[in-house]
């Protein structure tokens, strides 16, 4: 076959599915769904590998790969299932009205979270993450991920799962709120605020 | 002037979307005068940054316990030998 070393896809496998396998189920929050990118992305690397470069790490070069895959499957996704659990976005504050006061100013003091570094060392702040986001609709936190985490444009993540751009802003705005209000009860312990 | 209400929303659609002239006027001078808002956005920046913690390895993350299950991985080496066979031809479903 010729494979020179580092370019076996078997060993990619054994050195990057772990690292390939959780990116993915951060993102898709499902085991199928991120066993298949693994796949995916593996199968598409064997058929690119004469455009690997070199010049990234073989890491980087499969995780690029692997973002491509996970965006075809959340198209994939969207299609099958309807966009449920993403509401309509008439009002754009929905339950979150209820973070602000009759004269639009916030209803409780919001808090300072400190030094992001030191916190992500900490076992709990991941802990509260993971509960967070797998409370949320599997789809907003598909879509939360996307954006935040894989850094999928707007105006693709709206294409692939066929939402308008308003709609999306509007999600996303209430993912944020959301994670950040469950963050700040299930990882900084507070009382859960006024909204 | 913008509300807190209306400026938590633009600072977040500001991450999605490129906001007019006027918006970003109103969304500065909002945040000039309300330490509450400066706080939202410094939350909005941290939840951003999430992402390069989770690039640099999920491995470094505690809670990085979950793997692939064998059988998964049984099935993606087959497919790998599937695929080579096949001289790379086939495409995957």
């Amino acid at each position: 076959m010729g494979d020179t070393e580092g370019l076996d896809p078997h060993a990619w496998l054994d050195r990057h599915g772990g690292y390939l396998f959780r990116y993915a189920m951060a993102v898709l929050r499902d085991r199928q769904l991120a066993e298949d990118a693994v796949q995916e992305c593996l199968l598409a690397a064997l058929q690119a590998r004469t455009g690997f470069s070199g010049q990234s790490s073989e890491r980087t070069w499969l995780t690029g790969i692997l973002k491509h895959k996970i965006v075809d499957i959340v198209r994939r996704d969207s299609r099958e299932s309807s966009t449920e659990g993403l509401g309509d976005a008439e009002d754009p504050y929905g339950e979150f009205n209820a973070c602000f006061d009759a004269t639009g100013h916030w209803a409780a003091r919001l808090t300072e979270w400190g030094d992001p570094e030191r916190h992500l060392e900490s076992k709990q702040f991941w802990r509260a993450l993971q509960f967070c986001l797998d409370n949320m609709p599997r789809r907003l936190a598909q879509l939360f991920m996307l954006r935040e985490v894989v850094g999928t444009d707007s105006a693709a993540i709206c294409q692939e799962m066929g939402i308008s751009p308003t709609n999306l802003w509007t999600q996303l705005y209430r993912g944020r709120m959301s994670l950040r209000l469950c963050l700040e009860k299930h990882w900084l312990g507070r009382e859960a605020p006024a909204c | 002037m913008l509300t807190c209400k209306q400026t938590s929303l633009l600072m977040s659609q500001a991450r999605d979307r490129r906001l007019s002239w006027s918006e970003r006027l109103g969304v500065r001078l909002h945040l000039w005068i309300c330490r509450q808002c400066r706080r939202y956005e410094r939350q909005l920046d941290w939840l951003n940054g999430l992402a390069g913690r989770l690039e640099k390895g999920p491995e470094s993350r505690p809670e990085a316990g979950e793997d692939m299950s064998a059988e998964a991985c049984q099935r993606i080496r087959e497919a790998i030998e599937a695929h080579r066979e096949d001289g790379g031809h086939r495409h995957p479903q």
